[in-house]
């Protein structure tokens, strides 16, 4: 068992014929990935890296059976090309396109939700279960099969993170890179649930970074129970305190969403924050031979 | 982000029908009394800094006039002026009017939620991070619906209004939102809404547009004015880059990254005086210019550290042995290298083929250029 991916998933590249599109179609079938159709309107018929192209979603999964959609439309035309593919009923939605305004995202989200289609993105290098299948843009080489589950806001940092713990002869079942955008489909407390359900995940690797409260509300869902032990690394301890939104932002958030505020939340819920990313894979290391001994 | 100030905020209210009082923008003290005078703004008058940071009251740049040269007077006083960093070169002229209440309405996003937030609090005309929770009403907005009529019932119930109050509330939250909605708002609030006799005035404004969104609002590029000269000439070329106070450079690659590099140096005795993120990118070219970049801002020493995820380390080596070629010799800096991942081996055989070293280890790598930069 994976998370989200696996040899039933059957990919719909939307924006294939782009230089992404392409070039991120090859890596995803050399992983293993069955991309089974591209979408760019108005070159339907054509072929990219052995890939049938489509004009429509629709026609992607009547004709080739796609569920999961990889979205590589550049930000003014990504809110279209996601309510299209959930509208041909696409499960899963990976959106790596970055730059989407949270306005258009406040309308794909819901919508979204509300056909029982889940998003991962915007911004974010996507999902992978290494031996298995990725969606997005995760590189290929970072990864080896394993029992760590990974979940991260951001993209290079979790690179660095997941070759610290290869290096200590450790794998991942599932890693997300959930993006970092004010509006994310899917967040921490909504990726957590899905890794307690794995058989295949022993514990859980959490990489965020100060904005926002999904660390703070990540904290809270481990605190209530999360069976699996949780290694939390979170960027930004020396940046300033933000301004960006505000005094509205400021009672939002009520003194949450600064790195101490998550750090504290994640060790009072039990989990392990590292100080420094090297430290996450020592720790996940440690935990895996206690885990090991039992 | 674009923030805008009061006097573009409040032409944006006035173009969506969100009542403002009697305003006029005034460049110099000549303006502002010829303005006085012929009565578009009439007096007593209240003359306003239009800079961007808050507490401008208490900070000497809002002023009272009661006659137009009482107003060219208090003009004279602010423009020119420096308020928290920032020259004031306009001043908003605007009618006094008489202040039976003072309210706080905004509309912002909650991440949390993915929903737009209302939020009111009859608590208005103070910081409203002292107004207590419990004083703040908050009501979610569903995007699809948009603000309903009930939620802005039920806003006009917790200011406790009444009568002719009610309508007035119902109207203005309305054009609030669409203003928010239509211009791809982060934020938008008011404080102080005052009651004026059955009315209702914004009598400040505070407009946050959203970046993203640029394409569709091509108006706001212009007024993108809180970036150092560096700072812009990197955003024409679409590479993250912030000056600092510090006196070492970072260029690392992706945003979580960088934050982290960040956090070890100056865990380490590091200053960082520029840091700048090269992104996802695969073009040597851009490589290069970052590092042009960054001689430009006259680092003590740099630190280059990338994770080739998608990006190659080969890419990388190449963009920046071609960059060190072109620096001129006045602005070289002591560089310290760590390149790791995709094509790591091939962009370790470049770097030492120009004679630099990489230290694969991040702690030494962050202690060696700390070093370098208390050498030089």
């Amino acid at each position: 068992m994976s998370v989200l991916v696996d040899a039933e998933t059957r990919v719909v590249v939307q924006g294939i014929t782009g230089h992404q599109g392409t070039n991120h179609t090859r890596a995803m079938r050399e992983f293993g990935t069955k991309v089974v159709a591209g979408v760019t309107p108005g070159k339907g018929g054509s072929v990219v890296e052995g890939v049938p192209v489509f004009d429509t979603v629709r026609e992607a999964v009547a004709e080739v059976g796609a569920n999961a959609a990889c979205c590589f439309v550049p930000a003014p035309y990504a809110k279209d090309a996601l309510l299209e593919a959930v509208d041909a009923g696409v499960r899963l939605s990976v959106l790596v396109t970055e730059h989407i305004p949270f306005h258009d995202m406040l309308v794909m989200y819901h919508y979204a939700r509300s056909k029982g289609t889940r998003i991962i993105g915007p911004n974010c290098p996507g999902i992978a279960s290494p031996g298995r299948s990725k969606v997005g843009i995760i590189p290929n080489t970072v990864f080896r099969p394993g029992r760590v589950g990974v979940i991260s806001r951001s993209g290079t940092l979790t690179y660095e993170i997941v070759n610290g713990i290869k290096e200590h002869g450790l794998g991942q079942s599932t890693c997300i890179g959930l993006g970092g955008d004010p509006i994310v489909g899917t967040s921490f407390v909504d990726a957590l649930p899905l890794f307690e359900n794995d058989p295949d995940t022993d514990l859980m690797v959490l990489v965020g970074e100060i904005g926002g409260t999904a660390e703070e509300d990540a904290a809270e869902l481990i605190r209530r129970g999360f069976s699996k032990p949780v290694v939390a690394y979170i960027a930004g301890r020396s940046a300033p305190p933000g301004k960006r939104m505000g005094h509205a932002g400021a009672i939002i958030s009520r003194g949450r969403g600064t790195a101490d505020s998550k750090v504290q939340a994640l060790e009072r819920a039990g989990a392990r924050v590292a100080k420094f990313p090297y430290e996450v894979s020592e720790i996940v290391a440690e935990i895996s031979r206690g885990l090991a001994r039992r | 982000m674009v923030k805008l100030t009061e006097g573009r905020g409040k032409e944006l209210f006035r173009k969506y029908g969100v009542p403002v009082p009697k305003g006029a923008i005034a460049r110099s003290p000549e303006e502002a009394e010829r303005v006085l005078r012929s009565g578009a703004v009439p007096c007593p008058c209240v003359v306003k800094a239009q800079v961007l940071a808050g507490g401008r009251g208490k900070g000497g740049a809002v002023r009272f006039a009661s006659t137009p040269e009482e107003g060219k007077a208090a003009a004279a006083a602010i423009l020119g002026s420096t308020f928290q960093e920032e020259t004031v070169r306009e001043v908003l002229l605007e009618e006094k009017v008489a202040i039976a209440r003072e309210l706080y309405v905004s509309i912002a996003l909650d991440r949390t939620a993915r929903l737009p937030v209302l939020m009111t609090s009859a608590r208005g005309g103070v910081e409203v991070e002292s107004v207590p929770d419990e004083e703040i009403e908050r009501q979610p907005v569903e995007p699809f619906p948009g603000l309903a009529a009930y939620e802005r019932r039920r806003a006009s119930r917790s200011l406790g209004l009444a009568g002719a109050l009610v309508g007035e509330l119902d109207r203005l939250l309305s054009s609030l939102y669409q203003l928010f909605d239509h211009e791809d708002a982060e934020l938008v609030e008011i404080n102080p809404l005052a009651v004026v006799g059955e009315r209702l005035v914004a009598l400040d404004a505070k407009v946050i547009i959203e970046d993203d969104a640029s394409f569709r609002h091509p108006e706001y590029a212009t007024l993108r004015d809180d970036r150092t000269p560096l700072e812009e000439l990197a955003r024409e070329k679409e590479i993250a880059f912030v000056q600092l106070d510090g006196n070492i450079g970072v260029i690392a690659n992706g945003a979580g990254l960088t934050m982290a590099t960040l956090d070890v140096l100056k865990e380490f005795g590091g200053a960082p005086g520029v840091f700048l993120d090269l992104g996802g990118t695969d073009d040597p070219k851009k490589v290069t210019e970052a590092f042009l970049l960054m001689a430009q801002a006259r680092p003590r020493a740099v630190f280059l550290n990338i994770f080739g995820g998608v990006t190659r380390c080969d890419t990388v080596a190449n963009g920046l042995v071609a960059a060190l070629g072109t620096v001129p010799p006045a602005d070289r800096f002591p560089l310290v290298a760590r390149i790791r991942g995709n094509h790591e081996e091939e962009g370790l055989a470049i770097l030492r083929a120009a004679g630099i070293t990489s230290v694969p280890d991040l702690r030494a790598s962050v202690q060696a250029v700390v070093a370098a930069a208390k050498e030089w």
